[in-house]
């Protein structure tokens, strides 16, 4: 952490948009070096070198230098989860800032406007009811949208809605779904079920294959394309509704399109990978404080600094212990403190009281 | 320009009319200062102007771009001066674009006519009051606007920034011919920059015409509920002309508060 507080000057960013494309190459660099490393990483370990002959000799025929294994533990096992977390730590993060701008609240992240909270009875009840892994993606997201529907329908009033309401909204309607969550655990099997439901809330990327990847990769992708292109409007949104409106905005319908692509994002994630929290908290603020509060800059960053956070996070879930360690609870110990200590440190920096 | 015909607005018909049968006309060039007691509705005639809040009868046309400088705004988000302007160009940038390298330049050249060009990387809660009225004008003037929208825009400003906001507002108007609203706590900013005002007494109760007819002692004194004169006095071998409150010395007759 020490760049945090080596570099942060009073102008509540570290770097200035010129310095930007030396941050942006060693941001990326340090993320394809982490990817590589990671396919390696685990009980079974396979040297960063010979991954690196693996991948090459995609492009390249060259003479094998590997066992049979060690290409199938980093082509078929290794590179669908570490691209998996990848794509959800962008995701999170990227929706995390999204949301932060909108709602011009700093607090805010995917998991409590209640999406989270849906997917997750959704992804419960699939368990309960049968062992399709299918079924589960499919009730994670449509619980997901539905928890999205409810927000909506409870927080607008007379055509307009208030960030208050839909803040509280999120906070009802998760409570709601976690209520019907912990009911699940009540009535599941002790023996076989409940298992299976309590791992699977705690997040792990462990089951992530091909097909998961392949299906996050293409919503959060789209998701993501159109909220980084509406990068500036975001800014827009954070001077509020009214400022927004006044400076020719259409600030309801903005926020909507956001919301309908974080939900996306959130709910194919939670649906992958289980309840994984923090990431779009944390990740977007530090993100802020190294390159500033602009979200034409702030999206990018907090993408590839969420994949590159999500990626370690895993690697050190599998192969910190002999068994894996669940993800929500790493990431969980690591962000509240980071959290509470960026509170502390930037709280007239990264963003300002109302 | 701006035509306000029968204008009228309500939140919540409960709580009866914010105003109704609103009507005045400003050619270009026109500054008009929109006075009354607080919780009498200029901001929101100012917002139903701006169209930010829809009338619920008559209409008010407005030909040309508007420009909008809020009351006082703190981005929840360390902006920098320069990333508050552009965003001045909202209306020209489409949804899914970002601002480009001729918006900045717009920008900047908003920013200089204001003689703020060295504040560019600031942060923008870091500049004064003063200040930071001044870049939010830039921002107005960002959108290369006709007709320039202030709620209050010297109202916490101490003399000498309320003067330079003023005289900002009517060069500007001068200079670009902008048609200008602008409300205002104090009957002097109107006497100082207007030529047209309006008094907004009551919910259905207006005075608007030029700001030497409109602004009597009898006029003034009605609408804020107490006694108000028109002073006059030589400075500099010059006629000035203020508003004074006559504040009463004892709390027998006036105990009530507007409102």
């Amino acid at each position: 952490m020490a760049f945090l507080s080596a570099g942060v000057g009073h102008r509540g960013k570290i770097i200035s948009l010129r310095e930007g494309a030396a941050f942006w190459l060693l941001l990326t660099t340090l993320l394809v070096l982490t990817l590589v490393f990671s396919f390696g990483v685990g009980r079974f370990f396979v040297p960063f070198d010979k991954v690196l002959t693996i991948l090459i000799s995609h492009i390249c025929p060259l003479e094998q230098s590997w066992s049979d294994v060690e290409y199938r533990v980093v082509e078929l096992i290794r590179m669908p989860r570490v691209f998996t977390a990848a794509i959800v730590g962008a995701g999170l993060a990227l929706a995390g800032a999204a949301l932060q701008g909108t709602f011009r609240n700093p607090l805010v992240e995917p998991q409590n406007i209640g999406v989270s909270s849906g997917a997750a009875f959704g992804g419960v009840l699939a368990i309960l009811l049968s062992d399709s892994n299918q079924l589960l993606i499919g009730s994670a997201f449509l619980f997901g949208l539905l928890a999205m529907v409810i927000v909506y329908l409870i927080s607008r009033m007379n055509g307009r809605t208030p960030i208050l309401m839909l803040v509280l909204s999120g906070v009802v309607t998760s409570a709601f779904f976690l209520a019907l969550v912990s009911l699940i655990k009540y009535i599941a099997d002790p023996d076989d079920k409940l298992p299976a439901i309590v791992y699977w809330l705690m997040g792990s990327f462990a089951r992530a294959g091909y097909d998961d990847m392949w299906l996050l990769l293409g919503v959060v992708g789209l998701s993501s394309s159109v909220i980084y292109l509406l990068r500036f409007r975001i800014n827009l949104l954070s001077l509020g509704d009214e400022e927004a409106q006044a400076l020719g905005v259409r600030a309801e319908r903005t926020r909507w399109l956001i919301l309908v692509c974080v939900t996306l994002i959130t709910a194919t994630s939670v649906a992958v990978a289980g309840v994984v929290g923090w990431v779009g908290l944390v990740v977007p603020h530090i993100a802020r404080m190294i390159v500033g509060p602009d979200n034409r800059v702030l999206l990018p960053a907090s993408a590839l600094i969420g994949s590159l956070y999500l990626v370690i996070i895993d690697d050190v879930a599998r192969a910190a212990t002999a068994s894996e360690i669940p993800l929500g609870v790493i990431t969980a110990i690591i962000g509240a403190p980071v959290f509470a200590v960026l509170l502390r440190r930037n709280q007239a920096r990264g963003w300002k009281n109302d | 320009m701006i035509n306000a015909k029968q204008a009228g607005f309500f939140y919540n018909l409960e709580e009866g009319w914010t105003f109704k049968n609103c009507s005045f006309h400003l050619e270009k060039g026109d500054i008009l200062a929109i006075l009354g007691p607080n919780g009498q509705g200029k901001t929101t005639l100012l917002k139903t102007i701006l169209g930010v809040l829809a009338l619920k009868e008559g209409c008010i046309e407005a030909s040309g771009t508007i420009g909008y400088v809020p009351q006082n705004t703190s981005p929840a988000f360390p902006y920098s001066v320069l990333d508050m302007v552009v965003m001045g160009r909202a209306r020209q940038i489409s949804m899914f674009r970002s601002p480009s390298r001729q918006d900045f330049t717009k920008a900047r050249e908003a920013l200089a006519q204001l003689g703020l060009a060295r504040f560019e990387k600031r942060q923008f809660s870091d500049l004064s009051g003063g200040q930071r009225q001044l870049v939010l004008i830039a921002r107005a003037l960002a959108a290369e606007c006709d007709i320039l929208i202030l709620d209050e825009p010297a109202s916490a400003l101490d003399f000498k920034n309320q003067q330079v906001i003023l005289q900002t507002v009517e060069r500007l108007s001068r200079q670009r011919q902008l048609t200008v609203i602008f409300t205002s706590h104090y009957p002097q900013h109107a006497l100082h920059s207007a030529n047209k005002a309006l008094l907004m007494h009551g919910a259905a109760d207006f005075q608007f015409g030029s700001v030497d007819d409109v602004m009597c002692d009898a006029n003034l004194s009605r609408l804020y509920g107490m006694e108000v004169r028109n002073v006059a006095f030589n400075h500099a071998n010059q006629s000035v002309r203020t508003v004074v409150p006559v504040f009463s010395a004892s709390d027998q007759n006036n105990a009530s508060f507007n409102q």
